[in-house]
């Protein structure tokens, strides 16, 4: 099939968990995971005669998302029904939003690999009502529990913008970070907080006629690996179904399927588009939201500064590699943490080397964020600075770091105490190089000769001078009085 | 000695019951030999608390005798429509589907009973769901009215208007969707109020049409109408359809309530009323020969979108109807069907055994209304001639302080006779439909007997949250006629 | 004259609302239902154009509480009306088809 030229053409529909302590109808608790029906209340069983009550947080969680993702935000929006029958829905309806989302026409900003980024439009952003779960582990019967149940959920649809599955990956990756940033959702893949359901069709020129091939959504998928690999997957397979049937996009053709994380192939479920009718209607129990100024500006001023603009900002303005920057700006924490020390006068490059190097590891085995180890953007700062200025020596800065997480005492102190701080007087180092030079005759000759051995027997002499300083000794400025002696 | 005492309004009962002259149990013990008497016939309630009562009255008894504190309703009987949750006994809604329901919870105007000191006694008989207009339509029993046991009560409060009506309690809480606590109240010669939408919190009242339903006082008389809203008005911040006391403050009701409202102008719809029995109609004419006498002006208007309330009204409350029933589904409470197929089946099997006839058309209708392809040909186009009744009363309101009607266009018709024809009887509601269109207070109050005995309801409308105002000038009427102390004698 | 809601209707209504009509409340449910869309056919005679739809008769908006745990149901509270429970999960006969349309 390699010799067809064709595009690829992928749309998301994401749902995120809202990070809110209640449901979004009622005040059970949000737990992840516990005994069956153990955080449920008559509201979200969906018993006679109660009523919901929308969660305040849940509604500015939902409207701070959609700023960050440029939205336009609706003066007056309401809540609708969306009528189906499964049993993890209780009321059989789903408080959703149906034609007066909460918010319309954003986008997010999305690095590629290229290091450039793109913009991927979104659609709209609505608040809506999670259902509980079925298990089926029973043999003949199914097993409901309704802990789930209520949890507010985001949906946002973005335009099929996305023309790779890395794009599609990036962008749920992307999107991912920006929520955390916003601490509106743990977006935690694991638990069920993020859920993504990609539409893919491919757009084929065939003898300079451009064909659509049939959308197919692929449901739920909870991982960034199942979204690139159900995307990739599907392009394979719909440019062999091409091939095989020539079948195109029609009215009523999109199809259903699901993922086999296992096989890593897509399964049909249903083969046409259902004619599905959920017969949205306003909620009668639930009363409209009408936007103003003053909540619009406060909401505004619980906005920061997004991962993607930091990311930016640190390739500019602090020269930092890609890469580098990537990881720093992967967490809020981390990123302001680096950048508060940077903005403490530290150099950027030292700040990223001593948190990627040391930092992190620190970190990951603490099981914390960089930033939570107890250790100050100022003294941070400090000890980049002591290193930059060859006050110690790079492994007597991790060295420290790691004590300074231990005692919270500052580096200098530190450096002190352990006696780490290096040598940088010329006078006193001239001395030890000229005992060590008198001490080591043949290796100056080797050192002088200019030949082969020159590197090995200057090294030599190096390490002489740095045993003798019991390694407190500016390797730099011993370097420097050694090309003197020498020449 | 108990009749006396039953034909005590429910002010005199409390303040009997507090001075230490009459003792709660006294007052729950006559009731229950009342219904034990007559509710076999009657079939006002599907269920009773004899033991749960008198231990309640007992309580409050011990409160007064200790000299401590009590509430408003200090050891009077009252009675619950039961489609209102309690977190005692069964909260049946009048369906097969919930027969066995057990709430772990209490309707907000359960808590305000309560808290008055009230003792609830019973739950009382409707229609299944509150779908209909004669109790007809209850899964579980036949509630007859008590003045002719050949007709029926009305509904879907019938139960607790039959209840009041033959002194078994001394008030019953309905709810009125469409004039199901009017229509019954007329046709049971008692006082119903419909408050405004939003003035009594609906949380635990099994909903039917959410935008419409509101609870309110089924009573032998407008003052006890005014201390059962004491009691049950004000906001709840578990419904977010209820109003908060900033937007409308809750209001002593019994405050001036036998002060006349001067300047009393009263709109009355001449084209729509010309449509009621010659009987209610002549009874419409004196009642309103009462006012003149006390000075009222009477304003004759033209509100041209009445006469589309009905249409409008059963293709909203059915289309809510359709989405507030789906619940019932066999899943997590109610009738499950017997070995199903599979899951489909629960539901669909469940559903179709669980509801009866009338329930299942108006979820047909309802969803039918809300179906892709009809949703803008009917309910959408119901909701936008929603807004000019609404229109039309506001215009109303700017000339009267309010607006007389019937109740009903006849009184009480014989059991079985609209029950195969439900179009004849959705008509019957066509003078109370409007005021729940337009979430507005009314009341109906006895206002005559018709040839054979049945008694004839006047109501009337006011503007929203001014249900003060509304039980004053009904209160008016009260004071100048006798119509509300007339009883039914049975005769059994 | 043709019903203005045949059998056919009725079954797909129906179905759609979970109902298991027999044959003879279908039939029922066409005649009257069509006599109740021929009766509320009375609207149309209505210019609605510039009408807005009133859903809510109250004239409020941004209705919320607090994010405010409040205590659950006991389990057993929440499954004592189930007719079918499997430790503390609802049970149902199997589902078979795990997309559940939303």
């Amino acid at each position: 099939m390699s010799e067809l030229e064709y595009k690829i053409v992928v749309g998301l529909e994401i749902h995120v968990h809202l990070a809110t302590r209640t449901k979004m109808f009622c005040g059970c608790e949000l737990v992840y995971g516990g005994e069956a029906n153990s955080r449920v209340c008559p509201v979200c069983i969906g018993m006679p005669g109660v009523l919901p009550v929308m969660n305040k947080q849940a509604y500015e969680f939902a409207l701070l998302t959609a700023l960050a993702l440029n939205c336009k935000i609706s003066d007056f929006t309401k809540w609708d029904r969306k009528s189906y029958y499964y049993p993890d829905l209780p009321k059989n309806y789903q408080i959703s939003q149906y034609d007066l989302p909460l918010a319309e026409a954003g986008y997010i900003e999305i690095p590629l690999e290229t290091g450039q980024t793109k913009k991927i439009r979104i659609i709209r952003v609505h608040l809506e009502e999670d259902a509980g779960k079925n298990t089926h582990t029973l043999g003949n019967f199914s097993a409901v529990d309704l802990n789930r149940a209520g949890t507010p959920l985001l949906e946002i649809v973005t335009e099929p913008d996305m023309n790779s599955p890395a794009e599609v990956r990036a962008l749920a990756v992307e999107l991912q970070r920006i929520v955390r940033y916003l601490g509106v959702s743990n977006a935690d893949m694991q638990k069920g907080h993020m859920r993504f359901e990609p539409n893919i069709n491919l757009q084929i020129t065939k003898a300079g006629t451009e064909y659509k091939t049939p959308i197919v959504e692929v449901k739920n998928l909870n991982s960034f690996r199942a979204v690139e690999k159900s995307v990739a997957f599907e392009v394979r397979r719909q440019l062999d179904e091409f091939a095989e049937t020539g079948r195109t996009m029609a009215s009523g053709n999109k199809s259903t399927r699901g993922w086999d994380d296992e096989n890593e192939v897509t399964v049909l479920q249903r083969e046409k588009e259902e004619a599905h009718d959920y017969r949205y209607f306003p909620d009668p129990d639930l009363v409209p939201v009408e936007m103003t100024d003053e909540w619009l500006t406060r909401i505004k001023s619980r906005l920061c500064e997004l991962p993607i603009e930091m990311q930016k900002r640190f390739i500019t303005e602090y020269s930092l590699s890609d890469y580098d920057a990537g990881v720093l700006t992967a967490e809020r924490k981390t990123a302001e943490f680096f950048d508060a020390a940077v903005k403490a006068g530290a150099d950027a490059k030292r700040v990223c080397n001593l948190l990627t190097q040391t930092g992190m590891k620190l970190a990951n085995e603490a099981g914390c964020n960089v930033a939570d180890l107890g250790i100050s953007a100022e003294n941070l700062a400090k000890l980049a600075k002591m290193a930059g200025a060859g006050d110690i020596s790079a492994t007597a800065s991790a060295t420290i770091f790691e004590e300074m997480a231990k005692t919270k005492k500052a580096p200098d102190v530190i450096a002190a105490e352990l006696n780490l701080l290096q040598k940088s007087d010329a006078g006193e180092l001239e001395s030890v190089v000229d005992e060590v030079l008198a001490a080591n005759p043949d290796a100056v000759a080797d050192a002088a000769s200019g030949g082969k051995k020159t590197k090995k027997a200057r090294g030599f002499l190096l390490g002489r001078v740095m045993q003798k300083t019991k390694g407190q000794a500016n390797p730099k400025v011993v370097s420097q009085i050694l090309d003197k002696k020498l020449s | 000695m108990a009749d006396e005492l039953l034909n005590l309004t429910c002010k005199q009962l409390r303040d009997k019951i507090t001075a230490g002259t009459v003792t709660s149990v006294t007052a729950v013990e006559a009731v229950f030999a009342q219904i034990e008497a007559l509710d076999d016939k009657v079939g006002a309630y599907i269920s009773t608390y004899k033991d749960r009562a008198l231990e309640a009255a007992q309580t409050i008894d011990r409160k007064i005798a200790t000299g401590k504190s009590t509430g408003p309703l200090a050891g009077v009987p009252v009675a619950i429509k039961d489609n209102m949750c309690t977190d005692f006994g069964e909260t049946t809604c009048g369906s097969k589907i919930l027969e066995n329901f057990q709430a772990p919870y209490n309707a907000h105007v359960i808590e305000k009973l309560r808290a008055a000191d009230a003792v609830l006694i019973g739950k009382t008989n409707l229609d299944e769901f509150a779908m209909g207009s004669s109790t007809e339509n209850s899964a579980l029993k036949q509630t007859l009215n008590p003045w002719d046991l050949g007709s029926v009560p009305g509904g879907s409060s019938g139960g607790s208007a039959a209840a009041v009506a033959a002194r078994m309690c001394f008030a019953a809480l309905g709810s009125d969707t469409g004039g199901s606590i009017r229509q019954p109240a007329g046709f049971c010669g008692v006082v119903g109020l419909k408050p405004t939408y939003g003035r009594v919190s609906r949380f635990g009242l099994v909903a039917y049409g959410s935008s419409l339903d509101q609870i309110g006082p089924v009573t032998g008389n407008v003052t006890d109408a005014a201390l059962m809203m004491n009691v049950i008005a004000g906001h709840d911040k578990r419904d977010s359809t209820s109003v908060s006391n900033d937007m409308a403050p809750v209001c002593n009701y019994l405050e001036k309530l036998n002060e006349d409202v001067k300047g009393l102008k009263i709109a009355i719809v001449p084209e729509f009323n010309a449509g009621a029995d010659q009987n209610v109609q002549n009874a419409l004419t004196s009642a309103l020969d009462v006012y003149k006498n006390l000075g009222a002006q009477i304003i004759e208007v033209k509100m041209p979108h009445l006469d589309y309330a009905i249409a409008a009204y059963y293709l909203i409350a059915t289309a809510e109807a359709s989405s507030n029933l789906a619940r019932y589904d066999g899943v997590h409470y109610g009738h499950r069907t017997e070995n199903p197929a599979d899951y489909v089946e629960v539901y669909s099997k469940s559903r179709a055994e669980g509801f009866g006839a009338e329930v299942k058309r108006r979820i047909t209708l309802g969803t039918y209304a809300l179906s892709s392809g009809y949703y803008d040909a009917y309910y959408l186009k119901a909701l936008k001639v929603r807004n000019l009744i609404r229109t039309d009363f506001t215009k109303t309101f700017k000339e009267a302080d309010c607006i007389i009607m019937p109740t009903s266009p006849t009184t009480a018709f014989k059991l079985g006779e609209k029950i195969e024809d439900p179009l004849q009887m959705y008509l019957a509601d066509i003078y109370t439909i409007a005021a729940n269109l337009a979430g507005l207070p009314a009341i109906s109050i006895p206002c005559g007997l018709d040839k054979a005995n049945l008694p004839i309801g006047l109501q009337i409308l006011s503007p929203a949250f001014t249900e003060k105002k509304l039980l004053r000038i009904a209160r008016m009427f009260e004071g100048k006629t006798d119509y509300h102390n007339k009883k039914p004698v049975f005769q059994l | 004259m043709a019903k203005k809601i045949d059998e056919t209707q009725v079954r797909r209504v129906a179905k759609l609302a979970r109902l298991d009509l027999t044959d003879d409340e279908v039939a029922r449910f066409s005649t009257q239902l069509s006599a109740i869309l021929g009766y509320v056919e009375k609207l149309n005679e209505l210019d609605t154009d510039s009408v807005e739809p009133l859903a809510h008769c109250l004239p409020m908006h941004n209705v919320f509480r607090e994010d405010v745990i409040t205590e659950s149901l006991d389990t057993e509270l929440a499954l004592r009306n189930a007719p079918q429970h499997f430790e503390s999960f609802f049970k149902v006969p199997k589902i078979l088809d795990e997309d559940s349309g939303a």
